[in-house]
């Protein structure tokens, strides 16, 4: 292909958040007429990168070349002016108003100064009769559903004629015929000769009608490859492998820590065919006191939903749970805490901190919690907690009254850490811990969860991170696709035997 | 073949049922209740509430809710009765101030809202203090509002027939409802009221000028109760600064009942006009009635606003999706 | 080691700014207007300008002690007012139920403690209602306690048809205008409502529960914080509040004027909580909102003395609220921090 088939071009662009390098000198580039994968972890950067492709944010470093001319954009809008279109994964579309309308809105024909409600609605049925989409365009675009939603979104991209369509996991809430309906839509595109950069966390479907792939890991670029060269065990490998360039000498201390192969285990808890609909497919785990299980798999795997469906957040729709033998029905996150069950979720700035509050409130709130409101800890109670924890996990800070928003992720992750560990829990589950977190801080928090389990507490350890979760477990569930596909102990937890464990199903399933 | 009922339209429908429910048992239980003039009355009587509740519609739509406009129509009115009383100024003249200082007012209020994120109950909680305070300082007591071309608007009226007029006021609230659904349907400004109102954030990321929507909703808002201060200081002949407490809850209610959904982006302007003949209705119902107090109505109102608001989240939560 | 340094909790910065603000008005009265600090004690009582603004703003203290807890969780209770008015029209009704128009009988009298008990049984079963609305329905707060509002002030009405019930129960009048101690009951009554009420969020986990739940009601969640129980029980005590204020009106004026207890009151009450630095949902001084009631009414009582009159007050505390409010938004100060050539970043 040559340089004139060049749409975008971004060279060495770099972005900074506080306390977070969310994009490192990354490359990528999109060619006319053909359809570009971008792929990586959570975190990875790829919405950041399209954020700052389309001006919702300003980059930090590099440049951004748009069919031959150096290109800034400052918002979104703008974007969409220069044909460069964006689709989110939450549908951005205005529910309550009709297809037709969706389609035209900021724009509508009119006619001696109103709105020409009659040519809407010709030119709606016009325009989505390309995409092969046979609707009712005046009902309200909320009533159909996701999938012809997005094909509606797509169409009004079509109308402001762009040359630029940016897809942001389209496909994770449709079904396999949905999902066949938009490629030939995107393939149809393409051969018109638009450029399509398509993120998702769906090996096949990348193998399924992308072009190229480009992978992102923690924000740095890894590479670019030819879909049909690559093979899909070195593209799970490029995804979850940890940075090798990161490895420091901390975290070859942590690799070093030979894990003791416990002799005896006692059991916990234990889950029978647990199921929620649309979540999990029915799994049965147990969860051993002293022992860390890892869950092992990609983003969309169900990783998170297994602990939410653990810790009562999520109610299942069948199943049973068994917590030191007995029969327990764990119905909420309260009910879950009485039974000293600790989570620490993945999204820590919605779901886990308070950020108005301060580092010693966020640390005992959830032990305050459990004591309930009249047994109140005292001022100086509430110091020592804090303090101590302050000081086993090295949480920085000039003292424990600063307001929990000032300080970086990864000290905000210790402090949700350390609220759990202060309610002495017998089992903790940790949902992505070192997401975002400087590689000094990953390190420390590993080397505490492998402590915790050694002094007897229960882990349910999930990392996007493969040598992390390989690190720090003593059991790894693999998934994929909302399955638990199977367990590993021993000499199989190592990185290439889990990724053919994932790709291998992947395979199989594809016939 | 199922009727496929578009499910925005079930509010309206409650609406509606509600209406000739009433009107029905009105009409049963008692005589004259069915009549021309009755209907008439609706119109004149609840003029200035519907001409705020057109407006009010726009801005519930738009996700926003305004509490000034009790306080505006007192100021309004004792602003221009002030101006003719006392300084002799031509009716018309005053009006047009007093619509320009409305629009300011609203335009002020807006941009609030949108330039600092400020919560609209907030601001316009403000903006109520503001106005009315600003209606005493222009006058303590009422004044009385008398002027040739004013008795003469007071006097126009158009016969129905069956010795029944419809006065300039209700013409007004008649054209501003007309005015309301072609804005609400033939315009730009409308369409994106209702898409600022269901989802704010696509709004932004779909390209639509939000923020010039936002502050144009609270001046139109504030232009419409600074017609219904005039409307109001007609009705009454008199400017008065106590005037439409509480008023804001009366147009809210309306506009609730008449179909528009609190959480914004659906209603209709016809709805609005339906919920305010309901308002009326209701005082109408208990004042034929007799023996039940006139404090019935505000607790009446209160009750159907519940019925309402109740019948939007159940809508809400149960969501129809394919 | 990490030292313990820093105040006991943010909430005394908090309240500085407020209480800076009531200092700078008592200043510039202790200036410009005679005899304003002057107090005296006759017949055991204390006496005097300072005195008189407490008293008279009694009834919003106590309005904006239970409004600031509602305010905590991010919610606001618009029926206060309402429910003021119910309070004393069930008070005038347990005194003389027997009401015949425009006489004035001299009958039993009623037990104080029923003429007490009853009126703020009604208004917990208005807090109740507006808990249910809120915690149990999810109706938006502004909206919930709208319904009530509306509604309320028609049930008080109904209860004493539209009269201005007047009686003669000295006991009970004793609530609004008798002394305690010294001073005037009503300021006895804010007093010990403050009191219960910093023991009961401060002394226990409440005060911290109600922050997180404002703050993050998704994380207290997770935390096993019983989110709904706390939102109906803040409505609930903000209703009491209301009852007691009522109650005090009522026996101040010792008649029950349905018409105009409390109106605009609720509005005051806002005011005051915003001004004594409590967020929308999150930290809350339940101090800082008595501050803040202190410097609406001795502002309200300054200018008052330069012979404004009352209403226009109003254009007063409006400007005052929309500074604050302006001041407390994110993006106010924005403005200024950029003007010092300081940048914030959003992070998504």
């Amino acid at each position: 292909m040559n340089k004139s088939n060049i749409l975008i071009d971004i060279k060495r662009v770099s972005k900074t958040f506080p306390g977070v390098l969310a994009l490192d000198k990354v490359d990528f580039c999109l060619h006319r007429g053909e359809i570009h994968g971008l792929m990586g972890q959570n975190g990875a950067g790829k919405s950041t990168l399209v954020k700052v492709l389309t001006g919702l944010y300003p980059r930090d470093a590099g440049e951004i070349i748009y069919e031959g001319a150096p290109f800034s954009l400052s918002s979104p809008q703008e974007a969409a002016v220069h044909g460069i279109s964006t689709l989110y994964q939450e549908i951005n579309l205005i529910p309550a108003l009709s297809v037709a309308e969706n389609i035209y809105i900021g724009r509508e024909p009119k006619r001696f100064g109103r709105i020409d409600w009659k040519k809407i609605h010709r030119d709606a049925r016009q325009a989505i009769r390309k995409l092969d989409l046979n609707i009712d365009v005046t009902q309200p675009v909320s009533y159909y559903s996701v999938a012809v939603q997005q094909l509606v979104a797509i169409t009004r991209a079509l109308e402001i004629s762009a040359k630029v369509l940016i897809l942001d996991e389209p496909t994770s809430s449709l079904d396999l015929a949905e999902v066949a309906q938009l490629f030939k839509v995107i393939r149809r595109l393409k051969d018109e000769g638009m450029g399509i950069l398509f993120i998702t966390h769906f090996i096949d479907q990348v193998y399924e009608i992308t072009d190229r792939i480009t992978v992102l890991r923690n924000g740095a670029f890894i590479g670019e490859f030819e879909t049909e060269s690559l093979p899909r065990i070195e593209l799970i490998g490029h995804m979850l492998g940890r940075d090798p360039s990161a490895l420091s000498k901390e975290q070859e201390e942590v690799a070093t820590v030979k894990r003791r192969t416990k002799s005896t285990v006692e059991p916990l808890l234990d889950v029978h065919d647990l199921e929620r609909k649309g979540s999990m497919s029915a799994f049965s785990l147990r969860i051993n006191k002293g022992e860390v299980l890892g869950l092992a798999g990609l983003l969309g795997s169900g990783r998170s939903e297994t602990a939410r469906l653990l810790f009562g957040i999520d109610r299942p729709s069948r199943g049973s749970t068994f917590l030191d033998g007995e029969e327990v029905n764990i119905s909420s996150p309260r009910k879950a805490i009485e039974h000293l069950f600790a989570f620490c979720p993945e999204n820590r700035k919605e779901e886990g901190i308070i950020e108005d509050l301060s580092i010693r409130e966020n640390i005992i709130l959830a032990l305050q919690a459990r004591l309930g409101i009249f047994r109140a800890l005292s001022w100086k109670q509430q110091n020592e907690i804090a303090e101590r924890y302050i000081d086993l996990l090295s949480i920085k800070t000039p003292s424990a009254s600063q307001m929990v928003k000032n300080l970086s992720g990864g000290n905000q992750q210790k402090v949700i850490i350390a609220r759990w560990l202060a309610t002495d829990p017998r089992f903790l589950i940790l949902d992505e811990p070192t997401r975002g977190i400087d590689v000094g801080a990953k390190a420390e928090i590993e080397k505490l969860i492998i402590q915790l389990s050694d002094d007897g507490l229960a882990i349910l350890f999930i990392s996007s991170e493969l040598e992390e979760v390989i690190n720090c477990s003593d059991r790894i569930a693999v998934l994929r696709d909302r399955n638990i596909l199977t367990e590993l102990t021993g000499k199989e937890m190592e990185v290439t035997s889990i990724m053919r464990v994932i790709a291998e199903k992947e395979v199989r399933s594809n016939g | 073949m199922r009727l496929r009922v578009n499910q925005k339209h079930i509010p309206m429908f409650a609406t509606i049922a509600v209406f000739l429910l009433i009107y029905l048992a009105g009409s049963v239980m008692y005589s004259n209740f069915f009549s021309l003039r009755v209907f008439t009355n609706l119109f004149i009587d609840n003029a200035f509430v519907g001409v705020i509740a057109i407006g009010m519609t726009f801005v519930i739509i738009s996700g926003g809710i305004d509490l000034s406009v009790g306080s505006v129509v007192a100021f309004t009115g004792v602003l221009a009765a002030k101006l003719m009383h006392d300084y002799d100024v031509h009716p018309m003249l005053a009006f047009s101030i007093c619509l320009t200082l409305g629009a300011l007012f609203g335009m002020v209020m807006g941009s609030l809202i949108h330039f600092f994120e400020l919560p609209p109950f907030l601001v316009t909680l403000v903006g109520m203090f503001l106005a009315r305070g600003l209606a005493f300082l222009v006058s303590l007591n009422a004044l009385p509002i008398k002027h040739p071309l004013v008795d003469s608007i007071i006097d126009f009226g158009i016969p129905l027939g069956f010795r029944t007029w419809l006065p300039a006021t209700a013409i007004v609230f008649i054209a501003v409802t007309l005015v309301g659904v072609y804005l609400q349907h033939y315009t730009r400004f409308g369409r994106n009221t209702y898409a600022l109102g269901s989802s704010e954030q696509s709004a932004v990321l779909m390209g639509l000028p939000v923020g010039r929507t936002k502050i144009l909703v609270y001046t139109f808002n504030g232009l419409l109760s600074a017609l219904a201060g005039v409307v109001y200081s007609l009705y009454t002949s008199s400017g008065y600064p106590l005037a439409c407490v509480g008023l804001e809850l009366d147009v809210i209610a309306a506009v609730v009942i008449g179909g528009t959904l609190l959480s914004g982006g659906a209603g209709y302007v016809v709805g609005t006009l339906i919920g305010v003949l309901i308002l009326g209705l209701i005082q109408t119902f208990i004042t034929f009635q007799g023996t039940l107090s006139s404090w019935w109505t505000k607790i009446v109102i209160g009750i159907l606003l519940f019925v309402f608001i109740l019948l939007q989240r159940y809508l809400s939560a149960a969501g129809v999706k394919r | 080691m990490v030292e313990a340094k820093g105040l006991k909790n943010n909430n005394v910065q908090r309240v500085l700014w407020p209480l800076m603000a009531l200092a700078g008005i008592l200043l510039f009265n202790l200036f410009f207007t005679p005899g304003f600090f002057h107090i005296e004690i006759k017949d055991g009582r204390f006496f005097g300008s300072l005195i008189d603004i407490a008293n008279r703003a009694a009834p919003v203290m106590l309005l904006a002690i239970g409004m600031t807890l509602v305010f905590a969780t991010g919610g606001v209770d618009l029926s206060v007012g309402a429910i003021m008015a119910i309070s004393g029209a069930v008070a005038a009704t347990v005194i003389r139920p027997d009401y015949v128009k425009g006489i004035l009988e001299y009958g039993d009298v009623q037990p104080i403690l029923l003429v007490l008990a009853i009126p703020l049984i009604f208004s917990l079963l208005a807090g109740l209602w507006n808990g249910l609305l809120v915690a149990l329905i999810g109706i938006q707060p502004i909206i919930a306690t709208l319904i009530l509002m509306v509604a309320g002030r028609g049930i008080a009405q109904l209860i004493t048809q539209g009269q201005i019930v007047v009686f003669i129960h000295e006991p009970f009048q004793y609530i609004g205008s008798g002394f305690l101690f010294g001073l005037p009951f009503p300021i006895v009554i804010v007093l010990l409502t403050f009191s219960a009420t910093h023991l009961l969020t401060r002394k226990t986990g409440l005060g911290l529960f109600i922050e997180a739940i404002g703050a993050n009601s998704v994380a207290s969640r997770f935390m096993g914080i019983q989110e709904r129980l706390i939102t109906l029980s803040v409505y609930i005590f903000s209703g009491l509040c209301a009852g007691l204020a009522g109650l005090i009106v009522c026996a101040d004026i010792k008649a029950a004027d349905a018409n105009n207890a409390g109106l605009f009151l609720e509005l005051d009450a806002i005011a005051a909580v915003i001004i004594g630095g409590t967020m929308w949902g999150g930290r809350f001084t339940v101090f800082g909102s008595i501050i803040g009631t202190l410097i609406i009414q001795s502002l309200t009582t300054t200018i008052l003395t330069r012979g404004v009159a009352p209403e226009v007050t109003l254009v007063f505390k409006a400007v005052v609220i929309i500074l604050v409010a302006l001041i407390q938004s994110e993006r106010f100060r924005q403005l200024f921090s950029r003007r010092m050539g300081r940048r914030k970043v959003q992070i998504s």
